[in-house]
């Protein structure tokens, strides 16, 4: 069975099988890859990042329905849902839970799910996450949802290969100071307080908002943020940087297990599309993905290449050598690539 | 290229609500390095079939306490067939009476694994029959 020809045609057991190559990274995934390419570019990658138990995967179950079931006669869109949990570092093994949420997409054509193991990788993301996005896209998905592993705080990477970034939080996971400290917060395009049904859900929200008066004073200076009241309201669901081609993130409120906010969600999620488009945005990252992307498979074949011309036993030696402490790690490369200085950038 | 992963999706089919049974088994294959996808509970064969489908998985275990199992077993290894998965081995846990475990033996699951089956057992039997190995 030709697998890409099946994905292209839209065969379900063909896309399935050939993302399992990819995410072997098989030499048939990879030729896979490169036949595909061209036909990617055009799906709206869509990031949810958090911490575990926030509620990732019950929010992502319910922006799919919701995308399959629009109410205001629009084409439902086609989903993919990428979901990510850890794999055990001392096994290898791991245990995918992220489905249980998502028992209703099921029965539904328009909607393919998979979950990955994180295999290892710390960013929050597989290495492969990314490949079997690009075949999901080629296989003609308008939405891809990609779930991270449940992030604390420098889990960042799919800031890189989304266009829109959700990052989720839950009231009673901390305090201010937490909401200025760097990373997942600020890879935020949108900031959902889910389980807003709980205890502290205005503090958690003053926090973030407050975090965000920071970033943009200018912007949230009639905002009155941190002192709570009416003023302290979003203005309306829509977020409204639009005009000003700044993006400030909406704090936007949900209850995933009462459905409850996911409208407003869904609307800022398009709303954010929508300012990507018309302020250039969507060229700008994806510019920035792909040389990303192009560095880091240019550093892997550079050393798996180099590795090919060196020979196990000189390897061990230098490594013995900086263990006694006779050379430096800078100098052993500088020998082991036969350089007078290493670059001053690399 | 990285190392070929075994895929497993544990599933709770039918109505009863007790998946202690099941998480053990996930926990065990987990501990065996094995990517194991939980479903949750009370799946239609449909969903699980949907589902293996979609997971590209290389075993499905079927975890039935109801006394459906001669209904739901057939009906998912029906299923996976239409879609193209005869080839992966479907294994059930569960209370099973021993002359309905031979009748599904008999429509190609690989084993049933009843209360008590030591986790190597069924790590191993797994392992052999995906890699296509005599089980050790």
């Amino acid at each position: 069975m030709d697998l890409v020809a099946g994905v292209l045609a839209g065969e379900r057991l063909a896309l399935a099988r050939l993302i399992t190559q990819v995410e072997n990274d098989t030499p048939e995934g990879r030729e896979a890859l490169n036949r595909l390419f061209s036909h990617t570019g055009k799906a709206h990658l869509i990031g949810v990042t958090g911490s575990p138990g926030t509620g990732k995967s019950s929010l992502v179950n319910l922006i799919a329905k919701a995308y399959r079931t629009p109410a205001d006669g629009m084409q439902p869109c086609k989903v993919a849902v990428v979901a990510v949990d850890p794999s055990s570092p001392f096994t290898g093994g791991a245990l995918l839970g992220d489905r249980v949420r998502m028992r209703d997409l099921a029965g539904d054509p328009g909607v393919f799910v998979r979950s990955m193991a994180s295999r290892g990788a710390l960013g929050g993301l597989s290495h492969s996450t990314a490949a079997v996005v690009q075949v999901l896209d080629a296989a003609g998905f308008d939405k891809i949802l990609i779930e991270t592993v449940g992030a604390g705080q420098s889990e960042v990477d799919i800031a890189r290969l989304a266009h829109t970034t959700l990052v989720v939080e839950a009231p009673g996971l901390g305090d201010d100071i937490q909401a200025i400290k760097a990373g997942i917060l600020e890879i935020a395009d949108i900031l959902v307080v889910n389980k807003a049904d709980r205890p502290g859900v205005e503090n958690t929200e003053r926090a973030l908002r407050s975090n965000l008066e920071l970033a943009h004073p200018e912007r949230m200076r009639t905002g009155s943020c941190g002192r709570g009241g009416k003023a302290n309201q979003p203005k309306s669901g829509a977020p409204e940087a639009l005009d000003e081609q700044i993006w400030v993130p909406p704090v936007l409120r949900t209850i995933a297990t009462q459905a409850s906010g996911v409208t407003e969600l869904v609307a800022a999620i398009e709303c954010h599309l929508a300012h990507l488009r018309v302020t250039g945005e969507w060229q700008e990252r994806e510019h920035e993905r792909l040389q990303t992307e192009l560095n880091q498979l240019l550093q892997a074949v550079l050393v798996a290449r180099w590795r090919e011309g060196v020979s196990e036993a000189e390897l061990r030696d230098v490594v013995s050598r900086l263990q006694d402490r006779e050379l430096s790690p800078l100098k052993a490369v500088e020998q082991l690539l036969d350089l007078d200085a290493v670059p001053e950038s690399y | 290229m990285a190392e070929r992963k075994i895929r497993v999706l544990v599933a709770k089919p039918g109505l009863d609500g007790h998946d202690r049974g099941a998480k053990v088994v996930a926990r065990a294959l987990r501990d065996a390095g094995m990517e194991v996808i939980y479903t949750g509970l009370r799946q239609t064969p449909e969903m699980i079939a949907e589902a293996a489908l979609q997971e590209d998985v290389d075993a499905v275990g079927l975890s039935i306490l109801s006394g459906a199992h001669m209904a739901l077993v057939p009906r998912v290894l029906e299923l996976m067939r239409a879609n193209g998965q005869g080839g992966v081995h479907v294994f059930v846990g569960g209370i099973i009476p021993e002359t309905d475990a031979q009748a599904l033996l008999d429509q190609g699951i690989l084993a049933v694994y009843g209360p008590g089956t030591p986790s190597s057992k069924y790590v191993n039997e797994i392992r052999a029959a995906v890699l296509g190995e005599v089980a050790a």
